[in-house]
């Protein structure tokens, strides 16, 4: 009997290692999502998700050289880990994906670049904003402005409309987003104006670091860390009565930070891509989509605010579209010839890549936290010149 | 005068962290100094808590919300034992801990599961989650309240296990658990006690640890259960109140740490930050290494005598 059952148990898992591929009348386009779905990023790398999600529920299918293709998103989670990062990436170039779009979280694509790389396909980062993930991988692209532009639009901004003069920095230990942000905040503003501090991973109090911020008679409090760790230190910047605004980059352009922030007594600003209400057409179609679909508004975190990583993730998919007609194939070699050439007039600006892979882009959105409303209020467009 | 400010406030969240840590330690001595084993599991039914509660305020009111959190956790802790560890009663011991890790991988995978991953805002408690002032620093009321909470659940239980029937029977399981089976003790109701006692307070310091520091992810069960588990063994396991001294030192030298660089460039001993903060956990694990390496029982562990 028990020969039997296991006998029967391992063929079921046989089975299912066979998959079962639905027919179809098109023929079908993979379009890799490496995205973190758990983890510290997870709330983010979700919200960029929906942005696609979106964009395919618009344009199903793409014309490649005259035949009309159904696009298949193929998700794998890296789980905002810098080691399974590379494992979730075999598993889309196993898959068989033409071209791959993410992720949210610099880390994990710089850990995923050299496997990108080895297998030929090209990837195009959506929001990861540090150099590192263009620079020396020739299959990565991305349509986002970089941490340098960013930080140093974060600092001129504590110092000219913050009237800052000397700036707290906090980073996680061994991330490479805020350690590298924090780094050309710092630059920006003057090393001896700087406090720079870095807490390890599965940290839950902040508060030391919000009473060391106060003790060092600091004016300004930098923290671009993920989104996870932003709602606690909110919470005890509350409690702690912080007394000093706080700055963050796009990772905390979420309505995790909104959430958090809501009825507390704490200043946040942080730079972004894009703006709600900048394009009104756009903002109602997404958000009525959104509305319709339990799962995406649970992953939105439950309402229709609009994530910036969302609006870049949908311009990602219709870049790779763009990608792909361009290509006139689906093979991975002919899309990385032709994608350094490819610009799109996308939702948050126009993209395309100079010669290192990264986007042309040279304005950021400052927003500030409307603590009453629990909403973003739009302040200013910086540019660095 | 300064030097009391700037250090203050460290070491009052140091005494609060340390108060959470004790009430996470003394579920891991008590099954310990009983079934020698170390429950990996307690960490994530600390975190399961949390996430109970989230999900039950948000449809019920707070004063039902907290002991019902209380009950299902305690439940959840007597189902484990019932489900995970009675069976292995008589298997090898390294058996019944492999089965407690793969306990608390199935409560991180079901809860990442349920959440999605995703942080769950832990709800806030009023009175206990206000703000308010001592000696010139804002912090929450918890803070204060927590080690408080703590000594007097730590007196109650000491009380329970030097003055009750079923402590009696704990003490006698701890000192030879087939000596009291054959003296007429009903080994698996002392057993179920004693893993109900440890999951109350864990439930007990998830609330508190929770309302003090709201984010509830799947992992959140993990760090402070290595660290109580570290306190556990600092103050010698199986000893109830050397896990609670463990704690509280563990709580404020972390704490310290942390602010150690603050500390010293404010009071102008050094004039430049030396990023001592990094090295708060490393501190933790390097301690946990140093006792173990002079002192193999703790602070206050007993000197284990192998029967032959």
């Amino acid at each position: 009997m028990k020969k039997v059952l296991s006998l029967a148990l391992a063929l079921m898992m046989l089975f299912s290692l066979c998959s079962f591929s639905a027919y179809a009348d098109n023929p079908v386009v993979k379009i890799g999502v490496f995205e973190p779905q758990s983890g510290d990023n997870g709330a983010g790398g979700k919200q960029e998700i929906l942005g696609m999600q979106y964009a395919k529920h618009l344009t199903p299918t793409v014309e490649i050289d005259g035949t009309t293709y159904d696009v298949e998103l193929v998700y794998a989670d890296n789980a905002s880990s810098n080691d399974k990062a590379p494992t979730a990436a075999q598993t889309l170039i196993s898959n068989g994906v033409s071209l791959v779009l993410g992720s949210y979280g610099s880390g994990v694509s710089i850990a995923a670049s050299d496997t990108f790389d080895a297998a030929g396909v090209p990837a195009i980062g959506v929001t990861c904003t540090n150099p590192q993930v263009t620079a020396g991988c020739d299959v990565y692209f991305r349509i986002c402005f970089l941490d340098p532009f960013q930080g140093t639009v974060l600092a001129n901004f504590a110092k000219n409309e913050l009237n800052a003069t000397k700036a707290y920095c906090l980073a996680k230990q061994g991330d490479d987003y805020s350690g590298g942000l924090c780094n050309y905040f710092i630059e920006a503003f003057g090393k001896d104006n700087c406090v720079y501090e870095q807490f390890p991973e599965g940290t839950s109090d902040y508060s030391t670091y919000i009473t060391n911020a106060q003790n060092q008679g600091c004016n300004v409090f930098f923290s671009p860390v993920s989104t996870e760790a932003a709602a606690q230190i909110i919470a005890k910047a509350d409690t702690q009565a912080l007394g000093m605004p706080i700055l963050a980059g796009d990772t905390w352009d979420s309505n995790v930070i909104l959430q958090a922030a809501k009825g507390t007594n704490v200043k946040i600003c942080v730079t972004t891509f894009y703006q709600e209400g900048a394009n009104a057409d756009f903002d109602a179609g997404i958000k009525a989509w959104i509305n319709s679909d339990a799962t995406a508004k649970a992953n939105n975190g439950g309402n229709d605010e609009l994530a910036a990583v969302t609006v870049m993730g949908y311009d990602a998919y219709y870049m790779a579209l763009e990608a792909l007609k361009a290509a006139g194939s689906t093979d991975p070699e002919k899309v990385l010839e032709v994608l350094p050439s490819v610009s799109y007039e996308g939702v948050t600006g126009k993209i395309a890549f100079d010669d290192i892979g990264d986007a042309l882009r040279d304005s950021a959105f400052v927003k500030e936290c409307n603590t009453e409303t629990g909403v973003w209020d739009f302040v200013s467009v910086a540019t660095v010149g | 005068m300064n030097v009391l400010k700037t250090t203050l406030p460290y070491i009052i969240s140091g005494i609060s962290v340390g108060g959470q840590y004790a009430l996470i330690a003394i579920g891991y001595t008590m099954v310990y100094g009983i079934l020698r084993l170390i429950n990996f599991a307690h960490g994530d039914v600390f975190m399961v808590a949390g996430l109970m509660m989230v999900y039950l305020a948000a449809s019920l009111p707070l004063y039902l919300a907290i002991p019902l959190v209380i009950l299902l956790t305690v439940l959840l802790g007597f189902t484990i034992e019932r489900v995970a560890y009675k069976p292995l009663r008589t298997a090898p011991r390294m058996s019944v801990m492999i089965s407690a890790i793969g306990v608390s991988y199935l409560l991180q995978n079901l809860a990442l599961y349920i959440t999605g991953g995703l942080n769950k805002n832990y709800p806030q408690i009023p009175w206990i989650s206000d703000r308010i002032s001592i000696f010139g620093m804002e912090t929450s009321r918890v803070t204060v309240i927590t080690p408080f909470l703590t000594i007097i659940l730590v007196v109650v239980l000491v009380q329970l296990i030097n003055h009750t029937k079923i402590g009696m029977a704990m003490r006698a399981v701890s000192r030879d658990f087939e000596t009291s089976q054959l003296m007429g003790i009903q080994i698996n109701r002392v057993i179920s006690a004693t893993f109900i006692i440890g999951t109350f307070l864990a439930a007990v310091g998830s609330i508190l640890f929770f309302t003090n520091y709201p984010g509830v992810v799947p992992t959140s069960g993990a760090m402070p259960g290595l660290k109580a588990f570290v306190a556990a063994v600092f103050g010698g396991i199986g000893s109830i109140p050397g896990a609670v001294i463990g704690a509280f030192i563990i709580g404020v030298a972390e704490s310290v740490i942390k602010g150690l660089d603050t500390i010293l460039v404010v009071n102008g001993v050094i004039s430049e930050q030396i990023g001592l903060a990094t090295f708060s956990d490393a501190f933790t694990f390097v301690l946990l290494i140093i006792i173990l390496v002079f002192k193999p029982t703790g602070l206050f562990g007993e000197k284990s005598t192998d029967k032959v």
